[in-house]
């Protein structure tokens, strides 16, 4: 059997005496959605952290494809083909949003600075591919329409809409979503799942961080649950749901939305 | 990325004015100011590179035009080296010298890129003065001849001088145009614009602020070179921190991350600084309050109000 896309093993990130992600076994299969839950302070991020290379682990290692990357630097993962949001929806300020997109595409393109002072035809051709994809990402994710408006103002939803399709502009094999439906009402938070399926449809795997319980069960073939860093059950929705110490440790009984 | 036609014809008539001034303007002091405005600005375009696009203050800037300033001294004045030679290698002597510096410097940001800049600055001067063998000590270095003529063209006259400047000048805004409307300014600006985004998104983020430094260095260097030759002098007051204030004045008030701010910025206030000349000694004092206005009323600078109002008249 060949390596699944993202192999995690033993996994620790400690910050100092904080063990923030802790022993944590984890495999990505492709063309599936796997989340990881868990309630706050888990050590949600902090994993997504360590698998996009913005926080070398303490122990263990991170695997793509079979191809050990721990301790690789963040843009050097992104172009083996993970992609990531952050918590807080991150956008570039100060630009529009298509400029936006424009700019996830460029690890694709070689053009340099003599391309850019020669005005070469390498330079155009790549331009107006990264355009010609930026948009296409942009209609995906069913905001173009919003293309030429500063990101600064447009609505909440868009914005995470618009960071999605900053991700997917690049063609990840991976795409890890921390948190995409936070702060966003019930209709958004269902608008938003659909194109979660439709990314995955159209053959990324996803990873996904959420607490709207709603949307996890929907959208997970695998949950995987964590606590205070450690993975205390892995399993379909329907095993999660019914597991006893994953009601224990995290929905409390009480924060089931 | 075609300039739009009202912008064309704009540029055109600036070029212009700029090419007829000193054949209109019948007074060598004053085309000699505006050459010194044209050297500084070059420099002054390469802080911004750094500045306005990828967002960090380079302090360092006035020690590398002091290092284009005295590569091409000392090789024309004590080797005899031709120009044409000399200003090459004094830009690409002070490129490599940004590279090596960037290595070290560009560990940091933000407050601590600028001030490790500063430092780099302060030590620039130290070690110009203290080289005398080579700088000239606190002499500075005399004698630097103009230019070589090629062919029929000659490079003794001001007028001459002037349009050399100025060619260099506008292959500078040239090449900032380029590099800010190209994938390559892209990258500059998504780092300054969150450098933790740029990471996740594929870009090296340290070879992108490493890049832009270099180009920022170069570009001081060569207006360092321009300015020694132009001069026919060098001394350690040419590389030092005030030089490196004065240029952030300069960027400041005419605008970061505008195409026109640098040249605006440093031909107004160089102008404003010779009208204040009788008042010597409260240049400088007249020029705090200027800045200080500026910043708070027009934080993009003149560039960024003039931008502003076409948009008003449209709507
Ligand atoms: N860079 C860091 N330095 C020190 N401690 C950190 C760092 N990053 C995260 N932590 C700590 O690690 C723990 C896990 O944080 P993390 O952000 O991963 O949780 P989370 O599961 O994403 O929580 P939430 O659901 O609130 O987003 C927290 O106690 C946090 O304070
Ligand atoms: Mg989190």
């Amino acid at each position: 059997m060949s390596a699944p896309l993202l192999r995690v093993e033993h996994l620790g990130m400690h910050f100092g005496g904080l063990k923030a992600v802790d022993d944590v076994d984890l495999d990505v299969p492709e063309g599936e959605i796997t989340a990881v839950i868990g309630p706050n302070g888990a050590g949600k991020s902090t994993f997504f952290n360590v698998v996009s290379g913005f926080c070398t682990p303490t122990t263990g290692r991170v695997a793509l494809n079979g191809v050990d990357v721990t301790g690789l630097a963040p843009h050097r993962i992104a172009r083996l083909g993970v992609a990531r949001t952050f918590q807080t929806t991150k956008l570039f300020p100060e630009a529009e949003v298509l400029d936006n997109v424009i700019i996830g595409r460029r690890q694709h393109t070689k053009s340099n600075v003599l391309d850019a002072i020669l005005r070469t035809k390498r330079l155009r051709t790549e331009a107006a591919e990264c355009r010609e994809r930026a948009r296409q990402a942009l209609e995906f994710a069913g905001v173009l329409h919003l293309e030429a408006l500063p990101v600064g103002s447009i609505p909440q939803e868009a914005r995470k809409r618009v960071a999605i399709a900053l991700a997917l502009v690049a063609e990840p094999q991976l795409l890890l979503l921390d948190e995409p439906a936070a702060g966003i009402n019930e209709e958004e938070t269902s608008g938003l799942t659909a194109l979660i399926r439709k990314v995955v449809e159209s053959g990324i795997a996803v990873c996904l961080v959420e607490h709207k319980m709603r949307m996890v069960m929907d959208l997970s073939d695998r949950i995987v649950v964590l606590n205070q860093g450690k993975k205390i059950a892995e399993g379909t929705p329907e095993e999660i749901r019914g597991d006893p110490t994953v009601i224990d440790a995290y929905l409390g009984g009480s924060s089931h939305a | 990325m075609r300039l739009p036609p009202a912008r064309g014809v704009a540029l055109s008539l600036l070029l212009l004015t700029a090419i007829l001034f000193p054949l209109l303007v019948d007074n060598p002091y004053l085309v000699s100011v505006v050459i010194t405005a044209y050297v500084t600005a070059i420099a002054v375009y390469g802080l911004d590179v750094m500045l306005g696009y990828t967002g960090e203050l380079s302090l360092a800037q006035g020690g590398f035009f002091g290092i284009g300033g005295y590569s091409a001294g000392i090789l024309m004045a004590t080797y005899e080296v031709s120009f044409w030679i000399a200003l090459p290698a004094a830009v690409v002597m002070t490129a490599a010298l940004g590279y090596v510096i960037g290595l070290a410097a560009l560990r940091t940001r933000g407050d601590y890129f600028a001030i490790f800049t500063l430092a780099v600055g302060v030590m620039i001067v130290i070690i110009i003065e203290r080289w005398e063998g080579v700088t000239g000590g606190t002499d500075g270095l005399i004698g630097i001849p103009p230019p070589s003529s090629i062919g029929p063209l000659r490079f003794d006259s001001l007028t001459a001088q002037y349009y050399l400047v100025l060619f260099f000048l506008v292959l500078t805004i040239y090449v900032v145009w380029s590099l800010v409307n190209s994938l390559v300014g892209r990258t500059f600006v998504a780092v300054r614009n969150s450098e933790e985004l740029a990471r996740a998104v594929g870009i090296d983020a340290g070879k992108t602020h490493q890049l832009s430094f270099v180009i920022s260095a170069a570009l001081a260097g060569l207006g360092g070179a321009l300015y020694a030759v132009f001069l026919g002098y060098i001394g350690p007051a040419m590389g030092g921190v005030q030089m490196t204030f004065m240029m952030l004045v300069y960027l400041m008030i005419g605008g970061v991350a505008s195409l026109a701010g640098p040249l605006v910025g440093t031909l107004l206030v160089t102008g404003l600084m010779q009208f204040l000349q009788a008042f010597a000694e409260y240049q400088m004092m007249a020029l705090g309050p200027i800045l200080v206005v500026v910043i708070i009323f027009f934080p993009k600078g003149l560039a960024g109000l003039a931008k502003l109002l076409p948009e008003r008249w449209r709507r």
